[in-house]
């Protein structure tokens, strides 16, 4: 087993735990750091899958510019003790054991399909350029579709945010 | 530049394992901040097994198909976290329970 390998097992690991205790936070702030470990975590095991373009991606997009979407939204709505202390009401055993077995049950399935193939990835990188020969030539209808997907999300979320900020502004007048 | 040569299950678990932390997180949690990240993290297990795929070939549409993920996550979570702010303009915390009255 050569490093690389123990490296993907280490950061599959990191990936897995910190996950994990996104979803189990009650503070708003502490779980998006963690969120953010996860997704370094997945970037490092992108790049040794061998795409270095979406590692830089995952890095760029996700654990930079989403992430940081994330915190400004939180540092707004300013959430304080209270609530914390609701979210550990909410977070009650009683709450979550079930939704947790049965999600566990379909887990097991899926990795019981998925396990018993032979079948190892390549070992062979695909280069920032041929992706980029790809996108811009039998995809580039996707990119087109994608860009007006991206230009609704601005419009929708430009309306969706004014209306907040003008009464913020009243506010503080 | 280098690259290692894992069973495709093992990535395949791990993405499989993302996504079902990631389901109950939206499950469980009722903070519409929490979901929007249970969410991300399931968007990003499907990138996770679109990789996968690329490796596994060595082709560049893995990679292709997970930018177009990218930017699906990108512009649900603008919209999403616009939604938040009306919901915690109009009801001053952030249970989603309380978007079933959001009409109007």
């Amino acid at each position: 087993m050569t490093m690389e390998v123990v490296l993907f097992y280490v950061a599959a690991l990191v990936s897995m735990s910190s996950t994990v205790l996104v979803i189990t936070r009650t503070n708003a702030t502490h779980a998006l750091i963690y969120l953010i470990i996860s997704l370094l975590a997945v970037a490092v095991i992108f790049f040794l899958l061998g795409a270095p373009f979406a590692a830089a991606l995952e890095v760029v997009i996700y654990a930079g510019a989403i992430m940081v979407l994330f915190l400004f939204v939180v540092m707004m709505l300013n959430l304080g003790r209270g609530s914390v202390e609701q979210e550990n009401r909410w977070l009650k055993p009683s709450m979550w054991v079930g939704p947790a077995i049965l999600t566990l049950i379909l887990l097991l399935e899926l990795i019981y399909l998925i396990a018993g193939s032979s079948v190892t990835t390549s070992g062979v990188p695909v280069s920032p350029k041929t992706v980029g020969v790809e996108l811009f030539g039998p995809y580039l209808l996707a990119v087109e579709l994608a860009s007006i997907l991206l230009l609704a999300a601005l419009v929708g979320s430009y309306h969706l945010g004014r209306r907040y900020m003008s009464a913020r502004r009243e506010e503080i007048d | 530049m280098t690259a290692v040569s894992v069973p495709i299950e093992h990535v395949l678990i791990l993405a499989c394992v993302l996504f079902a932390i990631g389901l109950t997180g939206v499950l469980v949690r009722r903070n519409v901040i929490f979901l929007l990240m249970s969410l991300e993290i399931m968007m990003n297990a499907c990138g996770l097994a679109f990789i996968a795929g690329g490796a596994r070939w060595a082709e560049a549409d893995g990679q292709i198909m997970y930018m177009l993920v990218l930017s699906l996550a990108a512009a649900e979570v603008a919209v999403g976290l616009g939604l938040v702010l009306q919901l915690q303009r109009r009801f001053d915390h952030l249970d989603i329970d309380a978007a079933s009255e959001l009409a109007g």
